[in-house]
């Protein structure tokens, strides 16, 4: 689980040894994400050339990364022209005392939240409920994960992992309900405390999708019309964004918001879909009378420094890179310790909270690149893992892995000791004896649950010369006769 | 042609007869085979682990062994992935930067090089058996691998094919993380050889070395019945 005192690294190897042979889970998470598939592959399919959109995003996004400083202050002007107010947040501190201090002057006492991983990036909920406000997710995932007391399994699907019974088991726990194993009846159960939720909270807090710059609007994706009640009808509205979010204009969700509902969920578009540009304006019926964004950075311009992996900012957070990672399926989403799970979470975790205590996510890595292949925005997620391993590396290298790999290095970079190491023992005989008995012994780890190949009579090399010799040796037998 | 074969180290010890297969392939179409003795391993255990300093000390071996070379061809998806790819990375900025660039336009994975090269489909061979094809990460995603193997094998006479689900799956090999995650690589290596238990299939084939290691290492222990060869060996069969 994510919240415990273990270092990270040690949490992750504990947590994953038990996740990745805990066969029921594995199979369920493994049966969600083949749904989800199927899906994706049939909506894929209706864009004319996906490729193409791809490279296109990717443009999109590239623009705006690189002109953050423009396009934000573009989207300020406009939305402040309209009574909106920004809030710039360097780190996770400001944003949340922002919005303390906001709820204590408006006399706030209950705050209903549509789903926000930004809001989990800063553990915004444990401050407020440290404060005394209640808070209630309204997303349904995110809800059942509140009353589990969990973070998110996965920032797109956040109870993925649990069955029905489960939640079923939840709800009558935690609210007294009776058992049921009917989904429309639980989203029922939900759905009468979120409702109330609704109308008694004064202040509404969301994350966002896309900030557009040019019309100075945030963009909102949903499927279950909660995110639509939670900014319509508190009287305060607040969106926790990170900078990144941003895209130059309104077109280009013309692009984004069909490749965002099919790299995510499947589908064509999402079932809700609003832009927001403000507070309520004069001679308007409905929505809040004070909206607030909170631009978050918390070390996204640390990442925006690094030009070889910058790219990683132009993450629309999707969540495709976890649906196909062979990882994510076998450890699952609270292995990783991180608010963004999966591939994109081990990219960008060292550089939002210290490559030293999360490069393990690097490693933990098969490198298969199934992540970069999906990923719709085009960001070398894989190649990022291998350039975090090497930073690692050279910031601070493991003093016996360095050792390990000096031998390797000293012995290939001379053929003839190769040459004569294979000649009396295969490749692993010859370095084993460096690691043996010591956590790097690959072979106690490999031959745990592997066999090992049966050593051959010769290496390659040899057979090769004694073809070379016997073929010589007939050329010449044939040249005598 | 003169076709200078890059076998690296692991199947250099451990599958001697992969890169046989492969000499006895290429001489039939009528090349001649060189085989550098210089080469030993491209680095890519050192580069893969973050030690790029290390491995690019053995790579600027594998650069002078291979510099006479007209084309290399490499019996592992991985490591020609390692030339193709990741030197000219590696290189950039360093000494032997433009060698880099020159080894990586030359080379080629082994099927990507009969098919698209030599334009061969067809190598008379014949095998008898029910098989199904794993696709290795680094060929389909580095290289952009996928027909040319699958062609090869339609031709095999008395070899029936059979697609597994999932083919694209990693197996959980990635090197170095097969021994530093242990756990996650098996239940890789497990996911991936239920796939490959429910086509029936008597053999698996890749034309990566390293996989078959893996599904190899996991199938052997657990299952016992299906076994695991290169291409190289099916396509030199008679």
């Amino acid at each position: 689980m994510s919240i415990t005192a273990e270092p990270p690294r040690q949490q992750f190897q504990s947590d994953a040894n038990r996740t990745s042979t805990d066969a029921p889970r594995r199979a369920a998470v493994r049966r969600a994400l083949s749904n989800y598939q199927t899906a994706r592959d049939r909506t894929g399919a209706t864009f004319t050339d996906w490729k193409s959109a791809r490279a296109s995003a990717a443009t999109i996004k590239h623009e705006a990364v690189n002109h953050l400083d423009r396009y934000l202050e573009e989207f300020e002007k406009k939305f402040s022209a309209r009574g909106g107010k920004v809030f710039w947040a360097s780190d996770s501190k400001q944003a949340r005392d922002y919005i303390l201090h906001l709820a204590k002057e408006k006399n706030v006492r209950s705050i209903v939240k549509s789903k926000a991983m930004t809001g989990e990036e800063i553990h915004l909920n444990q401050a407020l409920l440290e404060e005394g406000y209640g808070v209630v997710e309204s997303d349904l995932g995110e809800y059942i994960q509140q009353l589990k007391g969990e973070p998110p399994y996965h920032f797109v699907f956040p109870c993925m992992h649990l069955r029905r019974d489960e939640i079923s088991d939840l709800f009558q726990r935690e609210l007294g309900t009776e058992k049921t194993d009917s989904p429309e009846e639980l989203t029922m159960i939900a759905r009468r405390v979120l409702r109330r939720a609704y109308v008694e909270a004064d202040m509404g807090i969301s994350g966002g999708n896309f900030i557009v710059a040019d019309t100075g609007m945030i963009s909102i994706t949903e499927n279950e019309g909660n995110a639509r009640l939670t900014v319509g009808l508190p009287k305060i509205h607040v969106a926790l964004i990170g900078i990144e979010k941003v895209v130059p204009c309104l077109a280009d969700l013309a692009l984004f918001l069909p490749m965002l509902a099919t790299a995510g969920t499947g589908q064509h578009l999402t079932g809700y879909n609003s832009m927001y540009g403000g507070p309520r304006q004069p001679g308007e019926i409905d929505g809040p009378d004070e909206f607030h964004v909170v631009f978050l950075d918390n070390h996204r311009t640390r990442l925006l420094a690094d030009p070889e992996q910058r790219d990683a900012l132009h993450c629309i957070r999707c969540g495709a890179c976890l649906n196909v990672c062979p990882i994510f399926k076998n450890i699952g989403g609270h292995t990783y310790g991180t608010t963004y799970q999966g591939p994109i979470g081990s990219v960008i975790t060292p550089h939002f909270r210290g490559l030293e205590d999360w490069k393990h996510l690097s490693g933990a890595s098969s490198l298969c690149g199934a992540c970069t292949e999906t990923c719709p925005v085009g960001i070398d997620i894989h190649h990022h893992l291998l350039h975090n391993r090497r930073n690692a590396a050279t910031q601070k290298p493991a003093p016996g892995e360095q050792f390990l790999w000096r031998a390797f290095s000293f012995l290939m970079k001379r053929p003839a000791l190769y040459r004569l190491a294979t000649k009396f023992a295969p490749l692993g005989g010859m370095l084993h004896p460096l690691v043996q008995g010591s956590p790097l012994d690959p072979v106690a780890s490999w031959t745990a649950t592997r066999e090992f190949p049966a050593a051959p009579a010769g290496s390659f090399r040899a057979r090769f010369r004694a073809h070379t010799a016997a073929k010589s040796a007939a050329l010449k037998k044939g040249g005598v006769q | 042609m003169r076709v200078t074969l890059f076998v690296p180290c692991f199947i250099d010890s451990l599958y001697p007869n992969v890169g046989m297969s492969m000499v006895h392939i290429l001489e039939r179409l009528g090349h001649t085979v060189d085989f550098p003795e210089e080469q030993t391993c491209c680095g890519q255990p050192p580069f893969n682990s973050g030690y790029w300093e290390e491995a690019r000390s053995v790579a600027v071996k594998q650069l002078e062994a291979f510099k006479n070379a007209e084309v290399v061809i490499s019996g592992s998806g991985s490591c020609g992935a390692m030339f193709k790819v990741f030197y000219p990375e590696l290189f950039h900025g360093h000494p032997g930067e433009a060698e880099a660039k020159a080894l990586s336009a030359k080379t080629w994975e082994f099927s990507e090089f009969l098919v698209t090269k030599l334009g061969v489909t067809d190598l008379g061979a014949r095998f008898d058996g029910r098989a199904t094809f794993h696709d290795g990460c680094h060929g389909l995603r580095e290289l952009g691998t996928k027909q040319a193997p699958r062609e090869l094998l339609r031709h095999v006479k008395g070899l029936e094919l059979v697609e597994m689900s999932e083919a694209e799956t990693c197996c959980g090999f990635g090197g170095t993380f097969a021994v530093k995650y242990p756990q996650i690589s098996t239940a890789m290596a497990e996911v991936k050889c239920n796939s490959i238990c429910e086509t029936k299939a008597d053999y698996v084939i890749s034309n990566d070395s390293s996989c078959l290691m893996q599904i190899g290492g996991w199938l052997n222990r657990n299952v016992g019945s299906v076994k695991c060869l290169h291409l190289a060996e099916v396509l030199a069969s008679r």
